[in-house]
């Protein structure tokens, strides 16, 4: 199975002024599109060829670097675009306010520890809201393109939102003001999204 | 002892067109700035207050590491170059690139190619070994030859703010032109 670079649902401005269109056309385009071609690349004439992104990377520990690189890139930025729209903001609503209550005591005190994760992670990667095997949610954070989902990962479920906090998702607009660029995430997090994935 | 910003040996536009002026003053006056800040900040009262940086780097780990490599990385990088660089090693060194690589030419392919995969944050490095040879590395995020005993070279950051105003996603670009601005009197000096 080739992979495919998903469309995205909104256009490139859509996301102005917490992203600019120039950000998420390189995003796209260049970044994603690279991951996509190179995992393509990685897995050809290969075993995991034929499977799901979801079945490599819950065996991450039996592929190449390559594959882990390329595939958790493709899945991320896949992930993301989804849980990112121009109308977003707001509150969870439903059993996922209700789980993300019970799981850190607030909404606010929830957005305190995903942005100190997105905001501590030192060098290239992700912070993710996670919902692991029993249930719970977490607030975790991964380098370079590692994800939830591997089992290399420290802490391991279904990942529900994340932000990209390497550099190139936020320089051009940003430069070195991380906290800036995760502070306007808030403004567009697609909470629909998020919620159909913690129902899943 | 309280590190300081070192200064720059040459203005923020002088390596234009390959480093823009705005990236350096975000990449000097900013990020190299912050890890400053950070690293005073994290070692005020802790066993590392009155050390030497290269003994921090080599001694410590997580926040104070990180933030004690990235000042060291950042001073090195920014003195290896010089608005009036490029060209090639001299003398000694031109003759040990050569005996280790083959040619300057596959010298700077090896490079460049670390340099193009290093995947995420981080840095490639010519470095030479306690035996004398020279080999290439590369190491994410702060990591730093220090920690391995090896005498650092030459090193190109390739931390996507080192490049992203100017190049975008196009790392490789920014490698070919990095050759353009090396000071080699100083890469000569280190070797």
């Amino acid at each position: 199975m080739k992979f495919e670079l998903p469309t995205i649902e909104y256009a490139y401005d859509a996301l102005e002024p917490h992203i600019d269109a120039r950000t998420m056309e390189i995003h796209h385009t260049k970044h994603h599109a690279a991951y996509t071609n190179n995992l393509n690349v990685a897995i050809e004439g290969t075993e995991f060829s034929s499977k799901s992104i979801e079945d490599i990377l819950t065996n991450i520990s039996k592929a190449p670097l390559a594959v882990r690189n390329n595939g958790g890139g493709f899945y991320n930025h896949n992930l993301f675009w989804r849980v990112i729209s121009p109308n977003g903001s707001g509150f969870p609503k439903g059993k996922l306010a209700t789980a993300i209550d019970k799981s850190f005591g607030s909404f606010n005190k929830f957005k305190e520890e995903f942005n100190i994760a997105a905001t501590t992670r030192f060098g290239s990667g992700w912070a993710w809201l996670v919902k692991n095997k029993e249930g719970k949610l977490i607030v975790t954070s991964t380098s370079n393109q590692d994800n939830p989902l591997m089992d290399i990962a420290e802490i391991k479920g279904n990942p529900i939102l994340g932000l990209d906090v390497w550099e190139h998702a936020y320089y051009l607009n940003y430069q070195n003001k991380r906290p800036d660029y995760i502070n306007a995430f808030w403004n567009i997090v697609n909470w629909n999204e998020v919620e159909l994935r913690y129902n899943d | 002892m309280k590190f300081e910003l070192p200064k720059l040996p040459y203005e923020a536009d002088a390596l234009e067109p390959v480093i823009s002026r705005k990236t350096i003053e975000f990449h000097y006056g900013k990020h190299h700035q912050a890890y400053i800040n950070n690293l005073n900040n994290l070692i005020a009262g802790t066993e590392f207050e009155n050390s030497k940086l290269e003994d921090i780097i080599i001694k410590s780990d997580g926040g104070i590491f990180n933030n004690a490599a990235q000042v060291w990385n950042h001073t090195f990088y920014f003195q290896s170059l010089s608005p009036n660089g490029g060209g090639k090693p001299q003398g000694e060194l031109a003759t040990a690139i050569e005996e280790n690589f083959g040619s300057f030419e596959a010298f700077q392919n090896q490079f460049a190619q670390a340099a193009a995969t290093q995947f995420g944050s981080g840095w490639a490095w010519l470095v030479k070994k306690e035996n004398g040879k020279l080999e290439i590395t590369k190491e994410s995020n702060a990591g730093c030859p220090l920690t391995k005993g090896d005498i650092p070279l030459l090193t190109i950051d390739v931390w996507e703010h080192a490049y992203y105003l100017d190049y975008q996603n196009r790392r490789p670009d920014y490698i070919s032109s990095f050759w353009k601005l090396i000071n080699w009197d100083i890469v000569e000096s280190r070797y």
